[in-house]
């Protein structure tokens, strides 16, 4: 069910008040069909505004959207029919089964009685829902119900998949497993909108990267190109001993021309750099003193200091449950 | 991904049918889950018809005693009966639309009423159910059908059937309202006037001239002058004509100001 489109979402000047409050001040934003975009943004950007916009369920004050080709106005029906949503909040039925709740969307959807069965199946196996499958809803953890949220929202094969934080909540292992689940739907052609918090997680799946902050776009591209844009590189090394830290810190301030910041607790040197020629410099030199490293790196700013740059403020505290950030590569 | 694709099947005309049944199949499925939620219709008419009949029995009934009063109560109160079930209807879709779940019927490619219809349909069990307590209660207590048992079950027919029309305005303000709080509110305001302010427990005529005219439009006072007709006997064809005319204009007013509100509701 892949749309002839070449852009799966496109969105002109969305605007959406509530009362005082403006929840999207104008956001622009297009989506070419097969790939993810990545929304961050700290609490109350409008990241859910937006994904409720274009997944039909609110009607912007202002502005308009396409999604597969059709307006989600006025021609919601349509984008319904290609479209599956994950929300924020969970939108399974509590009093039923984890089975029930996706072959109920399968009947609703139209198949047969035994083709809901199979899909609802089908995808408890593989959100690893099997054991739980027959116990009503309102006894799984937080993890599961997102788990059959996200299950519940693939029933219909959409081409066009919206996951509003999928896997806050989630433990390391769940959340690796949505992570592949969203890998395996983009190489069948699925168009993902996603949004997080966890800059990690943008990282790791979106093609290219929007940052909201109070209801606009402060900052799109990708991910490569926010960091550049964000900040300058630096250059790190770790010395083998920590006694070496100062004589390690002096030949980088000899090789780059500037004082490196040097950071004893975790045994680092660390200097800012335009780019990487003063590299071989501090090897060589590194070499002569004969001064073993454990790392030597130039790296690009982290999403999290991208993050903060742009919108002049870090992210949101994480909630205590997510273990998410450092889990990964 | 190694399994076969099942593809979604296309919109078929009246699709919305089989949605609607899914959605009611869901609410009877919930209504298992949850077997305390039925006390409404449960052991409420048991203790309503306990109460009114032993209570306020001998003082009515003037003489004959509670025996003498069962005959004129029972299908009055089968009518308060059902009017209190409904307003259940607009307190449940209220809290359901508050969990979420709506949220995933709205991004359904379904029709838009499926949702309500499915609401109604799955509270027509507890309907019936509310029905079949009153009245099985009735009959252990003595009660019997004085005008043959089709007449009698075509009154409990009707009843519920009138019960789903007058529902829709519970839908409506179900969606209409903010909280289940606000609906329940809501609901006890206007049901406690509609049927005490009746025949169903004394006759219209012992009440004053005010009261009276508010009696005589009513459509309570029909329907419960059809079902004492049904059940014991007595003139049928004006009540039920009203009744019937009242059935019609609830569904036709309240349904689409309820399609309107779901449409709506964020
Ligand atoms: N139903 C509503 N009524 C009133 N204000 C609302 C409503 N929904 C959202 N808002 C406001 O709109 C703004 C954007 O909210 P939104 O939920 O889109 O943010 P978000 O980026 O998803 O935040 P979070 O990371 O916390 O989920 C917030 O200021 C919020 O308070
Ligand atoms: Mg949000």
């Amino acid at each position: 069910m892949t749309t002839s489109h070449q852009v799966a979402i496109e969105a002109v000047g969305l605007v959406k008040k509530y009362g005082a409050t403006t929840a999207l001040a104008g956001v622009d934003l297009t989506v070419p069909t097969g790939t993810v975009l990545g929304v961050l943004g700290p609490n109350g950007a409008g990241k859910t505004t937006a994904v409720r916009i274009l997944g039909t369920l609110l009607q912007p004050d202002a502005g308009h959207a396409t999604v597969g080709g059709y307006d989600v106005v006025r021609e919601a029906g349509k984008v319904r029919e290609i479209i599956g949503l994950t929300g924020q909040y969970a939108s399974v039925d509590e009093d039923m089964s984890g089975r029930r709740n996706l072959a109920m969307i399968g009947r609703l959807l139209g198949y047969s009685r035994s083709q809901a069965k199979e899909r609802a199946d089908e995808l408890l196996e593989r959100f690893e829902l099997v054991d739980a499958g027959d116990r009503i809803a309102k006894t799984y953890s937080g993890g599961m119900r997102r788990r059959l949220d996200l299950a519940a929202s693939l029933v219909g094969h959409p081409s066009i998949l919206y996951l509003d934080e999928p896997t806050t909540g989630l433990d390391p292992h769940a959340r690796n497993g949505v992570w592949e689940t969203v890998r395996d739907l983009v190489l069948d052609g699925t168009t993902v909108l996603l949004t997080t918090q966890y800059l990690e997680e943008a990282d790791a799946l979106a093609d290219s990267l929007m940052v909201f902050d109070k209801g606009r776009v402060v900052a799109s591209g990708r991910p490569a190109e926010l960091k550049a844009q964000a900040g300058k590189q630096s250059l790190d090394v770790r010395p083998a001993e920590p006694a070496h830290l100062e004589r390690v810190a002096a030949i980088v301030t000899e090789a780059v021309g500037a004082r490196p910041s040097v950071d004893v607790v975790n045994t680092l040197v660390s200097v800012p750099v335009s780019d990487g020629t003063s590299m071989p410099v501090v090897v060589r030199r590194l070499d002569e003193a004969g001064i073993a490293v454990t790392e030597l790196s130039l790296r690009l700013p982290s999403l999290d200091e991208v993050f903060l740059a742009l919108t002049g403020h870090a992210a949101e505290e994480r909630p205590a449950d997510a273990v998410l950030e450092g889990a990964g590569r | 991904m190694s399994t076969a694709v099942i593809e979604r099947p296309k919109t078929r005309p009246f699709a919305w049918v089989q949605q609607s049944l899914t959605l009611a199949w869901r609410n009877i499925v919930r209504i298992r889950q949850n077997p305390e939620a039925l006390a409404d219709v449960t052991f409420q008419p048991i203790i309503f018809l306990a109460l009114f009949l032993f209570v306020f029995g001998g003082a009515i009934s003037q003489g004959a005693g509670w025996r003498g009063y069962l005959p004129v109560l029972l299908p009055g109160l089968l009518v308060q009966t059902v009017v209190f079930a409904t307003m259940g209807t607009g307190v449940g879709l209220n809290d359901d639309f508050a969990k979420g779940v709506f949220d995933r019927f709205r991004s359904l490619p379904i029709a838009r009423i499926s949702p309500l219809i499915g609401a109604v349909l799955g509270d027509a069990v507890r309907y019936s159910l509310s029905i079949i307590v009153l009245m099985a209660s009735g009959f252990v207590l003595g009660f019997r059908f004085q005008n043959g048992i089709g007449n009698g079950l075509l009154g409990m027919l009707i009843v519920l059937l009138f019960a789903l029309s007058m529902c829709w305005i519970w839908v409506w303000l179900g969606l209409k309202l903010k909280t289940a709080q606000g609906v329940q509110g809501i609901a006890f305001l206007v049901m406690f006037p509609l049927t005490f302010g009746s025949n169903i427990f004394v006759p219209a005529d012992t009440l004053p001239g005010f009261l009276q005219a508010f009696v005589k439009i009513s459509p309570i006072t029909y329907l419960v002058d059809t079902e004492r007709a049904l059940m014991g006997g007595g003139a049928l064809q004006k009540p039920l004509l009203i009744t019937l005319a009242w059935m019609v204009g609830l569904v036709a007013i309240f349904a689409p100001l309820a399609i309107r509100a779901y449409r709506r509701r964020t």
